[in-house]
């Protein structure tokens, strides 16, 4: 702040202060704390009068313990333009005191589970350490995947062991850290509607259901063979390299009635996992990994 | 020593101190912000709002989200733990009018940016409780079906720029197309992926 613009908040400051202070000796009244007077105000409507009386005391006192506070917190804090105050506080300072002091609780609590493998904070004597990366997951990811992991439609289930990049821990980790972007392509354009509606039914017997009626089985199989198979493979098993979904365990992301799968056939889906390496540090990141991978090994 | 009844009985002098006393606070505490390179120049990088981005805001405006949703991070660990690093004034410069809002009935939006994805923005404001089945936001459902037509979209910028905006003739002389036909809802979505990545000056790694 420049020197004219410090000079004019603590000359307005102070005046308000004091001219408040100023006003209210100057409109004591000359008998002292005396509750009531014989003096009115002079006029009187339907006999009824008003009274001139002075401040009560415990009033005036207040106001007189007012501007004291005020010109004591302006000598303490900062207020008056560019003087710091007597204690030096600052909004940021307070905040650099609070994280220093969660740093010199928590990191060696982080720093004592960082040092453990995945596979390791399973173990009962780890308890603590998964239950941290339980109440991460629930402030971090449960808006997406549900508070039990159980996930929604568009939001992967975390608890069925069935992975579209992966299940080791490694592998969950570089999806929490870098994110995953899902590409399944639309093929519209390429199939037409009684092409998808075919692969679609098609696509359904792949788990075992009934094909729909008006379909031609056949065909959606050909199409299948040449367009699906480079990510779901051949014997429809899905590819973890590429998040590509496991067609026949009747497990779906998006639905797997007929109306639902041939949507994702037409439309194409782009599922995003958000990155979490700028939101949130490695430990923690470690930790949620930890939790995660329990949630399908918890008997192992 | 000055009598009340002088006061009382002249009225014009009356207003005249009122006056004189009600701005001292204004004076102090708000005039001087305007000069102070703090609250008037943008934090470093900082770029403006797309044409997209720009008219979701403004549905964001017209459907009263500010009125739940802070875009204020204070600097406290509580905060900066949840939602990355606290509000600094020279990050607002350029909005107009401000969002900061002063409860929070949901969440602090300041850099929601990229913390969700896409898809679940659009499904949370089609219906919440459809991902959050605990949550108690008003649905959205009308997002989806009203789509833009851009018409203001240009003269919109053009007013930021009388503002200060830095919005370049490029940019204005595109806008109507880069929204026209666009829904509200990927207009809104736009908007709310950009909050907090219109520059990278902060770490918001907790």
């Amino acid at each position: 702040m420049s020197a004219f613009w410090s000079a004019w908040v603590t000359v307005i400051t102070l005046a308000v202060i004091l001219g408040c202070a100023w006003l209210l000796f100057a409109t004591r009244k000359s008998e002292k704390f005396k509750e009531t007077t014989e003096q009115t105000v002079g006029h009187v409507y339907d006999g009824i009068e008003e009274f001139d009386n002075p401040l009560p005391q415990w009033w005036f006192y207040m106001f007189v313990a007012t501007v004291i506070f005020g010109l004591g917190y302006l000598m303490l804090y900062p207020g008056l333009g560019n003087f710091k105050g007597l204690l030096g506080w600052t909004s940021h300072n307070q905040w650099e005191t609070e994280m220093q002091h969660a740093e010199e609780v928590y990191r060696p609590v982080f720093a004592k589970y960082a040092a453990l493998s995945v596979e390791e904070l399973q173990l009962p004597a780890n308890e603590e350490g998964l239950k941290m990366g339980q109440r991460m997951f629930a402030n971090n990811c449960s808006v997406c995947h549900g508070t039990a992991g159980t996930g929604a439609i568009g939001f992967p289930n975390l608890t069925d062991d069935d992975w579209l990049y992966g299940g080791d821990p490694a592998t969950i980790k570089q999806t929490l850290i870098n994110g995953r972007n899902g590409g399944m392509p639309a093929w519209a354009d390429v199939l037409g509607e009684d092409g998808v509606r075919d692969v679609a039914s098609y696509v359904m017997t792949l788990s075992g259901k009934e094909p729909v009626a008006g379909t031609d089985i056949a065909n959606g199989e050909k199409q299948y063979q040449a367009l699906c198979t480079a990510c779901h493979g051949a014997d429809a098993k899905g590819m973890h390299a590429l998040g590509a979904p496991n067609l026949t365990d009747d497990i779906w992301l998006y639905g797997g009635s007929f109306k639902q799968i041939a949507h994702t056939i037409r439309a194409g889906r782009a599922g995003v996992m958000p990155a979490q390496k700028n939101l949130l540090s490695e430990d923690k990141i470690h930790l949620i990994t930890a939790y995660v991978y329990s949630l399908s090994n918890s008997d192992k | 020593m000055i009598k009340h009844e002088t006061i009382e009985k002249n009225i014009g002098l009356m207003i005249l101190l009122i006056i004189i006393v009600i701005s001292g606070g204004g004076l102090a505490e708000i005039v001087p912000l305007f000069f102070q390179s703090s609250t008037t120049k943008p934090i470093e990088g900082l770029r403006t709002y797309s044409a997209l981005e720009l008219e979701g805001r403004d549905i964001y405006i017209r459907e009263g989200c500010h009125v739940c949703h802070t875009q204020m991070i204070r600097p406290f660990r509580a905060e900066t733990e949840r939602y990355g690093h606290y509000s600094t004034a020279n990050e607002h410069v350029w909005e107009h009018p401000f969002l900061w809002g002063s409860k929070r009935t949901g969440p602090d939006l300041a850099r929601v940016g990229g913390r969700y994805s896409d898809d679940w923005q659009k499904a949370h404001l089609y219906n919440p409780r459809d991902v959050v089945p605990e949550s108690k936001m008003p649905a959205y459902p009308w997002l989806f079906e009203n789509t833009l037509n851009g018409k203001d979209t240009a003269a919109k910028m053009e007013t930021l720029r009388k503002l200060g905006v830095p919005y370049t003739d490029e940019q204005i002389s595109t806008a109507r197309e880069d929204v026209q036909g666009k829904t509200e809802i990927d207009a809104l979505v736009a908007y709310l992926q950009s909050l907090g990545k219109t520059h990278s000056v902060y770490t918001n790694k907790r």
